[in-house]
């Protein structure tokens, strides 16, 4: 534990009793650090994207999925206010069915502003009307029989339980989900390759530390472990610099977005994106991406350092 | 420095050559061999010069006694073991027991001088407290204890090359070998060179030193000569 603290009370000082074997703030040194940091803050970026998209796929799913749809069509000669009301009270009474809600004329405007303007009475257009409902978590109605009984009372009545909508939206969300996937796989393939590249080639300037160091009697192991402590440093600075650029650049985001998405469009932005704040697991996922960060740069100048002294006998 | 002195620099071995070469060839890739069949000794508390013209190979003489190349063909036996037949980590043990000044020193610029000529101590993980007295008086007897905490980059040629003479036999090595060690500096220091070396041979230590200064050789004409041309080695006892 003791050593744990000293390492990371050495990770952002330098004061050490004794000086560092490995230069520190050297040219290759800071370019690695900013290469790992830039290369993670992008790694990061994609990670949260691919939570905030497959959390917003999931959101979509399950709020959809969770509730059904009667539309009562204007019939001439009918009052649809007393078939939307018959309509209502058959969904309260059915078992397996919670939260019905009409909705209202007004309501309607609202969801049809964006196509056809505001200020519009619907009284003169022959706009079918909505009955929502939930679906209970303790029992599954019979859909079937519902649907038979509707028809029967309120022949102009149509139920919606969104199973074709799910369907659609389940597929298009793994295609989504699928595709940051495999965004992600290719950012953290150029991460691993520019990281090693960087890794190698700050190596190469400190071949004279390793080589003087073997000359004068250290152990394989002992130059290792110095390297693979001095680039696990180097890593973590450049991983965490990234991973916290990253976690800010999200928290910002969830701020500012709903300020930007006000009104009607907001709503239906807000209904295919959801929420833009990350959630903890994002933020977990960013830390781990910082420490492969790290672990890749040790992983790195250990495989760099081991080839070297091989040459060296 | 008498208590640096007065402790021994190494224990001299009865015996056991410290060195013994026998027919060693070292080739380049696929060119010419260049050194060939050579087979030499070296005795416990003994004094030697390699010497030859530019390029005849004292370089990479040194380089296979200090176990930094390895020969194409022959046998190499240090202090009384084959090292073709070691581990990793005997031939580091092998090579504790070795002092080098290498020709172009090759000190650390980021570390002190007191931190260069305390590495050889620090890599073998002894605690400071164990030898800082003796760093600070080695670097007294070299001449270099006004300039314990500046940089190499600051340091002289002179003071460079001292500095590599004190982290050479720090470690106390049965074995010193150097690299043209008077070549950076002027003839007045290379002879008090040459003569810190001699102390140390009457020490205990045998010294292998390359040059191709005749005229300082003979100043020691006591000490062997060894002498290379054209891949071969000639010994002179």
């Amino acid at each position: 534990m003791k050593s744990i603290i000293k390492f990371w009370e050495n990770l952002f000082s330098h004061k050490e009793q004794r000086a560092a074997l490995i230069p520190h703030n050297t040219v290759a040194g800071r370019s690695l650090v900013i290469v790992i940091a830039i290369m993670s803050f992008l790694a990061s970026l994609t990670m949260g994207a691919v939570f905030l998209i497959s959390e917003a796929a999931g959101n979509w799913s399950s709020s959809v999925s969770s509730e059904l749809t009667v539309q009562i069509r204007p019939v001439m000669g009918k009052d649809i206010d007393r078939d939307v009301q018959v309509v209502a009270n058959l969904l309260t009474n059915y078992q397996g069915l919670t939260d019905v809600r009409i909705i209202s004329k007004k309501e309607s405007e609202r969801l049809l502003e964006p196509w056809l303007g505001t200020g519009l009475s619907l009284n003169d257009l022959p706009i079918p009307r909505l009955v929502l409902a939930k679906f209970s978590k303790q029992t599954k109605p019979n859909l079937a029989a519902l649907k038979k009984n509707l028809e029967e009372k309120i022949p102009q009545a149509s139920l919606d339980d969104h199973a074709h909508w799910i369907g659609r939206l389940v597929a298009m969300a793994r295609t989504v989900v699928v595709g940051a996937i495999i965004i992600l796989v290719l950012v953290l393939t150029a991460m691993v390759l520019a990281v090693s590249f960087v890794t190698n080639g700050t190596m190469s300037s400190n071949s004279e530390v390793i080589n003087v160091l073997h000359f004068v009697g250290a152990k394989n192991a002992f130059i290792a472990k110095e390297f693979q402590s001095h680039f696990l440093g180097l890593g973590l600075r450049g991983g965490l610099m990234g991973g916290a650029f990253a976690a800010i650049a999200f928290l910002s985001s969830s701020q500012i977005f709903p300020l930007l998405s006000d009104g009607a469009s907001g709503d239906q932005v807000n209904a295919l994106f959801g929420s833009t704040s990350l959630s903890l697991s994002g933020y977990i996922s960013i830390g781990m991406v910082s420490v492969l960060a790290a672990l890749l740069t040790a992983l790195a100048s250990r495989l760099i350092l081991m080839r070297h002294l091989k040459s060296l006998w | 420095m008498a208590a640096f002195r007065s402790q021994g620099l190494a224990e001299p071995i009865s015996g056991v050559n410290l060195v013994r070469f026998e027919n060693v060839g070292v080739r380049y890739g696929s060119g010419n061999e260049i050194l060939r069949d050579i087979s030499f000794t070296i005795e416990p508390n003994s004094f030697q010069f390699l010497t030859g013209p530019s390029g005849a190979g004292k370089t990479t003489l040194l380089r296979l006694v200090l176990l930094s190349l390895k020969p194409t063909r022959g046998l190499i036996s240090l202090f009384g073991s084959n090292v073709a037949e070691l581990k990793k980590n005997e031939l580091t043990e092998l090579r504790r027991r070795i002092g080098v000044v290498f020709q172009d020193f090759r000190l650390l610029d980021h570390l002190t001088t007191y931190e260069n000529v305390a590495l050889p101590l620090r890599v073998q993980g002894k605690d400071e407290s164990s030898y800082r007295a003796e760093v600070q008086e080695l670097l007294q007897w070299v001449g270099l204890g006004h300039r314990i905490h500046v940089l190499p980059p600051t340091l002289s040629g002179g003071e460079k090359q001292r500095a590599a003479i004190a982290r050479a036999l720090i470690v106390r090595p049965e074995l010193l070998l150097a690299d043209e060690p008077t070549g950076n500096v002027d003839p007045s220091l290379a002879r008090r060179l040459l003569r810190l070396f001699v102390e140390l041979q009457k020490s205990g230590t045998s010294v292998l030193i390359a040059t191709h200064d005749l005229s300082l050789m003979d100043q020691f004409d006591y000490a062997r000569r060894m002498v290379l041309s054209d891949g071969r080695l000639i010994v002179y006892d």
